[in-house]
């Protein structure tokens, strides 16, 4: 039978894999990007199983506005991914130490 | 005119006299300051003989006149007023005719003087200051004018302030007297507590009632809360009044100009003190032991600082120890509570002193600002009216009978012969002593200036004001003007008779009795009242007593070693070399203050400026930390490589170690 | 139950399986389009999942924005952007064990939080029951959203207008080599900038000239 433990245990797994690969492409800003987009989605998969097993519909809400902020954060972040190539020639992050100590 | 209208007119006229002439003193000229000044102290005085008279003739009551309150705080009332009864009338005559005659004396002094309106100016804010200290009505007033002719004696000393030894006296008597007015300012404080009031009626009035209490200071002893009061005060007074060991600063304080030195140094200023204990005489009644170590100070100082006087050669210096120890002789009086017997005396010795100074200064102004005794002698011929006045001055300073220095000196030997206070034994002896000093160094000052060879020469022909070597004068001394010697005699004759005619109202008849509060079983002048049969009976009796044979001999040692044989002097400076030195130092007072005091105060601002300040606070507090900031963001700046999955690192480890947390605790 | 199988179950571990093949390939592909494309995937199938759980609004909404709009976005930047993928690939084997041990360190403790004591049972947490026939779900999110969440929602409108203005802002650039109208300045003009007399004799015919 479906129960909650599933759903969270995939939001769980998901989350490491995107943990591993911020680590793992750490040098392509884009591929960081869509790290982020994967952690979301954990977090969203979490908010939706809740919802449904608790049979409260302020998960889904949140899930809404989660994905709204995200949809904004991945233009302003490509946005300035643009920006960045534009001017640096490169995306890669080792290269981006404007604000070493 | 009403009363209150002339008591403010009294003190308030010099203020204006010194505000004109100092501030407009370019408006006024030299003439206009002069006239101004004198004109405003003469009136002064009028007004004050005046009050005097209604007193005697006319009984005028005391008047306690409240003038302006400044402010009240928590019932505290701070106010400007005048207390007026017999003590303060006497006062204020003294004051404003002793300072008349050192202004009208400053015009022949001064004469030179670039600085003539400036000086013309000081004097009056010093007449202003003093009268607003002896008119005082509370002890903030009195704390007012005990600072603020504290104020015009610092600039006074510095008058010529191109002189360096004047800047360092000036800055000496400052200093001393800080000393001496803390003691006084926490006395004013230690009142304030006790009594919740700073009126001397209401404090006189609740004195007797806290007599016995207690107060502890530090740790657990209990003291007497009316001895503190009183011993701090006195400290006070020790300092204004120059008693041993805070009298360092009034033999240099002759740096300043001879007027200044009779009127603030001589007569007036420095008995503020004396002025002072007798009008706390309500309060120092209730403590034994405060008058006892008033007594004590007061013997010391009177004898020790005669002594010093045998071996000075400038002639101001020996007129200054003179000064001290005739102050020691009032302090005396007051430690056997015989106030009016110092008052008396206080009121004797500002007309002779001031008399004797302005001898003196007449003494240097016709030698040409000479004031070395060795460059001196037989000045008796060139200057006949300076010397007679200073014989006058110099037998009253002695004691001879029926000069007025007699009176009181006298009386204030016989007082302390009969009080029972402890330590009066003492007291006494060194009293008695003083008189034997008195007499050898007044005699010798006597001898050296005005009799015996003549210790300079006449060089002819040389420009008058050139300034010459020691022992050379351009032309012959001669008698100053008329403004220096007439003040002369007009201070010679209050010198000589004041005392024939006035001891019996001042010490017996109960003129004082209004101000001066004294328990019966101290009044040791009364007791003495009760032997008095009138001032000539006096004046014989006393030619059985000591005073009058120690007065003689030292008058006849004196005669003997600088009259008759000169080289005895000499010889006795040779074999008593120890003695010698030990007076020529002044008891080392300065050296050890200079060691002790100045440089441990110069190691001590060193050692805070190098250890505390620079080693500590500099080093450790505002570079040190300024050093642990530097030294800690040098290493932790490493761990801000800028780098975006550094970053990301951190915050996932961040992650991982709170979830450890989640499961540890779960 | 088909053939003895929960046909909930399966399909939910189905979905799961390659939702998690997506996302490994996402971190992993050579090339950033490959991981562009197989994040599309990831959302495909969570998007299924979510219609498993009779989510159905959120589960269009992710597929209609995050595939729609977002990815494609993704795919244009990175095709647009002429990019050396060469040195971005640098590490990768390097970080590979420290990458995996950090996802397995932290999967051992999520799990370890999730599982322990039997907190998330079904006996706490029962499955839901199936909704009726006629149950909408995005009527049921509408009312919620549209009463109880109308100002974080108009709020929510606002930063996606903020979103859009940013990304315009950052990313617009003049050209120095454009030819452009300021009607501005076209206005503003005054006759002096545009029109110079200039006073000056006539000129005298030079000598042997005939006028």
């Amino acid at each position: 039978m479906l129960t909650l433990g599933h759903y969270l245990t995939l939001g769980a797994i998901l989350l490491c894999i995107s943990v591993a690969g911020i680590f793992l492409n750490r040098k392509n800003v884009l591929i960081l990007l869509m790290c982020i987009e994967l952690s979301l989605l954990a977090v969203n998969m979490n908010f939706v199983a809740f919802s449904r097993f608790l049979d409260n519909l302020d998960g889904q809400v949140f899930v809404f506005f989660i994905l709204t902020v995200a949809a904004a954060e991945a233009a302003i972040g490509l946005a300035i991914l643009v920006v960045l190539f534009r001017n640096r020639r490169t995306i890669n992050v080792a290269e981006l130490d404007e604000l070493k100590g | 005119m009403n009363l209150e209208t002339i008591l403010v007119l009294i003190p308030l006229l010099p203020l204006v006299g010194a505000v004109v002439s100092g501030l407009g003193r370019n408006l006024v000229g030299r003439k206009g300051a002069h006239w101004i000044t004198i004109l405003a102290v003469a009136v002064s005085f009028g007004l004050s003989f005046w009050l005097l008279y209604l007193q005697i003739y006319e009984g005028l009551a005391t008047q306690d006149i409240s003038v302006y309150t400044w402010m009240v705080v928590e019932g505290v009332t701070f106010e400007i007023g005048f207390l007026v009864d017999h003590l303060t009338s006497l006062m204020m005559c003294v004051v404003t005719f002793v300072s008349l005659m050192v202004h009208i004396y400053t015009i022949g002094y001064m004469a030179d003087d670039p600085g003539y309106q400036r000086f013309f100016s000081y004097i009056n804010l010093f007449t202003f200051a003093m009268l607003m200290l002896v008119m005082a009505n509370n002890f903030m007033q009195l704390f007012f004018g005990w600072e603020a002719v504290g104020l015009v004696s610092y600039l006074l000393i510095g008058f010529w302030f191109k002189r360096e030894t004047a800047i360092f006296a000036n800055l000496k008597a400052f200093l001393v007297n800080r000393v001496g007015d803390f003691g006084f300012l926490l006395g004013i404080a230690a009142v304030l507590v006790t009594f919740n009031s700073l009126d001397y009626a209401t404090v006189f009035a609740a004195a007797p009632e806290v007599a016995g209490d207690t107060i502890s200071i530090v740790g657990g002893a209990e003291w007497n809360i009316l001895t503190v009061i009183c011993i701090c005060l006195f400290i006070g007074a020790m300092g204004k009044s120059a008693q041993a060991p805070l009298h360092v600063w009034l033999p240099d304080s002759m740096e300043g100009p001879t007027p200044i030195s009779a009127l603030i140094h001589a007569a007036t200023m420095v008995t503020a003190g004396i002025f002072m204990v007798a009008r706390m005489s309500p309060l120092f009644e209730h403590s034994d032991a405060a008058l006892s170590f008033v007594m004590l100070i007061g013997a010391f100082t009177a004898l020790a600082m005669g002594a010093i006087g045998i071996v000075q050669n400038d002639i101001k210096r020996v007129v200054a120890y003179s000064t001290l120890s005739q102050l020691g002789y009032m302090t005396v009086a007051l430690g056997v509570s015989a106030y009016s017997a110092a008052i008396f005396h206080l009121m004797t010795h500002a007309f002779f002193k001031a008399l004797l100074f302005l001898g003196a200064g007449s003494v240097i102004i016709a030698l040409h600002h000479q004031q070395d005794m060795r460059f001196m002698g037989g000045l008796r011929s060139y200057l006949p009216v300076t010397w007679l006045t200073a014989w006058a001055g110099t037998l009253a300073l002695v004691g001879f009978p029926l000069f007025s220095g007699f009176y009181s000196k006298d009386a204030i030997i016989e007082a302390v012969h009969l009080s029972e206070r402890f330590g009066s034994d003492l007291a006494y002896y060194a009293v008695e002593a003083g008189v034997f000093i008195t007499a050898l160094y007044s005699f010798r000052l006597l001898y050296l200036v005005f009799h015996g060879p003549e210790r300079f020469e006449v060089v002819h022909g040389v420009d008058p004001h050139a300034h010459l070597p020691d022992g050379q004068l351009a032309h012959e001394p001669h008698e100053p003007p008329a403004v220096v010697t007439v003040p002369l005699v007009l201070l010679a004759i209050p010198s000589v008779l004041i005392g024939y005619f006035t001891i019996e109202p001042v010490l017996f008849g109960g003129w004082l009795s209004d101000a001066i509060v004294v328990a019966p079983d101290n009044d040791v002048v009364a007791e003495l009242g009760q032997a008095f049969h009138g001032p000539l009976a006096m004046a014989l009796h006393a030619l059985q007593t000591p005073p009058f044979w120690l007065m003689l001999g030292g008058f006849a040692l004196a005669t003997v070693i600088w009259l008759l044989r000169p080289s005895i002097a000499a010889v006795i400076a040779q074999r008593a070399g120890f003695l010698y030195r030990w007076l020529g130092h002044k008891y080392y007072f300065d050296e050890f203050n200079q060691k002790v005091f100045a440089n441990g105060a110069v190691k001590l601002g060193q050692s805070l400026w190098q250890r505390a300040d620079a080693g500590f606070i500099d080093g450790w507090l505002v570079n040190g930390s300024a050093k642990l900031v530097q030294a800690v963001a040098a290493r932790v700046r490493r761990w801000q490589t800028g780098l975006l999955y550094d970053y990301a690192f951190s915050m996932i480890i961040g992650l991982i170690a709170i979830l450890g947390v989640w499961v540890v605790l779960l | 139950m088909i053939f003895g199988i929960d046909i909930q179950l399966a399909l939910f571990y189905l979905f799961s399986a390659v939702m998690l093949g997506a996302a490994l390939a996402v971190i992993s592909a050579r090339n950033p389009v490959y991981s562009a494309l197989f994040l599309v995937l990831t959302f495909f199938s969570a998007a299924s999942l979510w219609i498993l759980l009779q989510v159905e609004f959120l589960g269009i909404v992710l597929v209609v924005v995050y595939v729609g709009a977002v990815m494609v976005l993704f795919l244009f930047v990175v095709m647009m952007l002429d990019i050396n993928l060469d040195p971005l690939k640098e590490g990768f084997t390097r970080y590979l064990p420290v990458g995996i041990g950090v996802a397995i360190v932290m999967a051992g403790e999520l799990l370890l939080v999730l599982w322990a004591r039997d907190r998330l049972g079904p006996d706490r947490f029962p499955a839901p029951p199936l909704r009726d026939a006629d149950y909408s779900n995005t009527r049921a999110v509408g009312e919620w959203m549209y009463t109880q969440f109308l100002l974080p929602f108009e709020v929510a409108g606002i930063i996606l207008l903020v979103a859009i203005v940013a990304a315009i802002a950052l990313t617009q650039r003049r050209r120095s080599d454009a030819r452009v109208q300021v009607p501005a300045r076209q206005v503003r003009v005054k006759r002096e900038e545009r029109v110079r007399l200039v006073k000056m004799k006539s000129e005298m015919p030079a000598k042997g000239e005939k006028g």
